[in-house]
């Protein structure tokens, strides 16, 4: 299909075009304190019933484990070589909660995935206060569908990764010049309005989304 | 109006529940939009940023293009061009067929959808599951889109209750949504699990970091993308932006004027397939870049404007000939105003120019597009092409809606209008013999009274009164 190739970039070529001037592109943000951010955030995510959860290094797993017997999950899968993987290993006390490492290639154990777990943890790199929006740079310790198959999804968040815009964290965090195989911005539980426009979540991705912010 | 699209105009306004249904639905859609942009002054200044994105990006194309393949080639995603729908369906089906694929999950596509993959798959054996709940419920009902961000937005919650109970008779009966919902969620999950194979489209391609852009609420796009072994883009030329900085801005403006959401519950970014030591995504990513008359409207100055379009339906959900007839009566891939400009082009004006004539040049569709699209401007653009016999020109199908009668018609009300005393004793001899003037005038009296002629000219009552001539 080289030929393809050609012939539509010679047709493209043969349009004469002005050079045009060098685009200006400013970075939009806002001048918010940590504090506004925070808030903003949390504003953002509780629109499309995500939970956000104010908590610290200490005591994450313990809120964690009562979140999640909460909402009923019997299991959780996790990434076992993260910082948090480590600490959940040894503080998670309850016995009521199974912990599922991902630590096989999904090809190994895609049915139980799909079929037996209840909810996932997973890091995350920053989060935009604008939108109420999470990034997640899934790599190979916290792969891919940790965000996408269970239906409840936790994420920790540190405080002071809150970027005011999505452009200020594009910028910042120099994505455009280590970019991975894999960003996502999730705003809020998986969600539908294809049914006569009523709001629908859970759809095909999580259920229900839990930000536990560490201050 | 020729046939077709007279028997779907006449078939979408006789429904009289389909029209209730989409002035709700667009005036929520109206209202969702006004809410997410309170400042007009952000929104006008975050179009002004977005046109010159879209503008910069079409000034550079076929450059970006090249350096787009070269990085994502360099990132180990796959590259393919194709001239036309065909092509590009060959392409898939040989990347298909050369890993033994059975079965193919959807995301979302209108690329795919212009191309009509599922019924060129489908010939080969190939299963084509739309995943997206919108397009898994037409698929079921065998139709198409109506609105190319909601493609089932002309059914309501009964007849979809109603469907899901006739193709699913072991589900009990239920038109509650959230139930709805819980059981496309159950099947779909199955298939994306079984998928050999996922597709989907593209929303933006960054050229300078070789990115698929990926914007969805659902999660399927998500699924289709990354749990399958092997995914397959397709996508317009078109959509390439130059670099990374240039996506926020348009994102945000995407969802707000599409479904005036401040942003989608996920976006994804892919940079190529699973990297050694990855426990999952695809182990290939394939990209199809399809032309299909695009490199045509590219070479025409003003017409270009077209392919500035990110996709987001603002103008169908403002386009008061929409609203009244919902998707379908227009016969084509993509419907409204975006359609009506872009459908003529694409498929040449011989066979859809009249879609150029179906608006009401209100300017709504203009006044809301994102990246500023003068869409009346172009419609108006696109009637003279039609008409057009200087030969010059790039679009296809030029000239070829000129009718004889009607070039002799404004031929002689030219000469009429440039020949003042000519004029007098047209407009004289109009009024004094106006009882013998036709009542039947073709479909304009259909449903109307032919205009009535006044007894004297405005002229000579001007005259009368005393007004003198000049």
């Amino acid at each position: 299909m080289s030929d393809a190739r050609s012939h539509i970039l010679q047709r493209l070529r043969a349009v004469g075009r002005a050079e045009e001037s060098e685009l200006a592109r400013p970075v939009a943000s806002h001048p918010w304190s940590r504090e506004e951010k925070l808030q903003r955030f949390t504003e953002c995510m509780s629109a499309v019933r995500a939970d956000v959860h104010l908590t610290n290094e200490r005591e994450w797993c313990n809120d964690l484990q009562q979140i999640l017997m909460t909402k009923g999950a019997r299991n959780l899968v996790y990434a076992p070589a993260t910082p948090h993987g480590q600490i959940l290993q040894s503080g998670l006390s309850s016995g009521d909660i199974e912990l599922i490492p991902y630590d096989q290639e999904i090809e190994q154990w895609k049915s139980r995935l799909f079929d037996e777990t209840d909810a996932s943890i997973t890091s995350c790199h920053g989060a935009i206060a604008e939108t109420g929006s999470l990034i997640l740079w899934p790599d190979e310790t916290e792969p891919r569908l940790l965000s996408l198959v269970p239906p409840v999804h936790c994420v920790l968040l540190q405080a002071d990764q809150i970027y005011s815009t999505f452009a200020e964290a594009v910028e910042n965090q120099g994505w455009a010049e280590d970019i991975p195989t894999n960003a996502l911005l999730i705003s809020g539980p998986s969600k539908s309005a294809d049914i006569a426009q009523v709001l629908a979540y859970g759809v095909h991705g999580p259920k229900s989304l839990v930000v536990l912010v560490l201050r | 109006m020729s046939g077709e699209f007279h028997d779907g105009v006449v078939k979408a306004l006789s429904n009289e529940a389909l029209r209730g249904h989409l002035r709700r639905a667009m005036d929520s859609l109206i209202e969702k939009r006004l809410a997410v942009f309170p400042d007009s002054d952000e929104l006008e200044s975050l179009r002004h940023r977005c046109m010159g994105i879209r503008a910069n990006a079409l000034s550079k194309l076929p450059d970006l293009l090249v350096h787009l393949e070269a990085r994502c080639e360099e990132q180990g995603i796959r590259v393919h061009w194709a001239e036309t729908t065909a092509e590009a369906n060959s392409i898939v089906l040989e990347i298909l067929r050369s890993h033994r694929v059975e079965r193919l999950v959807k995301g979302k596509s209108m690329v795919s959808e212009e191309m009509g993959l599922n019924h060129a798959l489908e010939a080969e054996g190939i299963e084509c599951l739309e995943s997206d709940l919108g397009e898994f419920i037409i698929q079921l009902a065998g139709e198409t889109p109506s609105h190319i961000v909601m493609p089932a937005l002309h059914k309501s919650k009964q007849e979809i209750a109603e469907l899901f109970h006739e193709k699913f008779p072991d589900i009990p009966y239920s038109d509650d949504v959230d139930e709805l919902t819980a059981v496309a969620r159950g099947i779909l999950r199955e298939k994306f699990m079984q998928a050999d194979a996922g597709l989907s489209g593209v929303n933006f391609l960054v050229a300078e970091t070789g990115t698929l852009c990926l914007v969805e609420n659902e999660g399927n796009g998500r699924m289709s993308t990354t749990v399958p072994p092997l995914h397959i883009a397709v996508t317009g030329i078109e959509k390439v932006v130059e670099r990374l900085t240039d996506v926020p801005p348009l994102l945000s403006l995407l969802t707000r004027s599409a479904t005036g959401q401040p942003i989608t519950t996920y976006f994804n970014m892919i940079n190529g397939p699973r990297q050694p030591g990855e426990k999952d995504g695809p182990q290939e990513v394939h990209l199809v870049l399809l032309d299909n008359g695009r490199s045509r409207i590219f070479a025409d100055e003003e017409l270009q404007a077209t392919l500035r379009c990110i996709r987001c339906g603002a103008c169908i959900n403002h386009c008061p000939v929409y609203t009244r007839l919902g998707g379908h009566a227009y016969g084509t891939v993509y419907p409204g105003p975006i359609g009506s400009i872009l459908e003529p082009q694409k498929e040449g004006l011989e066979r859809l120019g009249e879609l150029a004539e179906a608006s009401t040049l209100c300017g709504a569709c203009g006044e809301v597009c994102p990246v500023r699209i003068p869409i009346p401007k172009l419609l108006n653009r696109l009637r003279w092409e039609g008409v057009r016999h200087d030969g010059s020109g790039e679009t296809a199908g030029q000239g070829k809606r000129r009718k004889q009668s009607q070039a002799l018609a404004w031929k002689g009300w030219s000469t009429l209008a440039s020949h003042p005393a000519l004029y007098r004793t047209a407009v004289k001899s109009a009024s004094r013999f106006r009882r013998l003037l036709p009542q039947q005038l073709g479909p304009w009296t259909h449903v109307r009274k032919a205009p009535e002629i006044a007894e004297k000219p405005l002229r000579e009552l001007a005259e009368e009164e005393g007004f003198s001539h000049e």
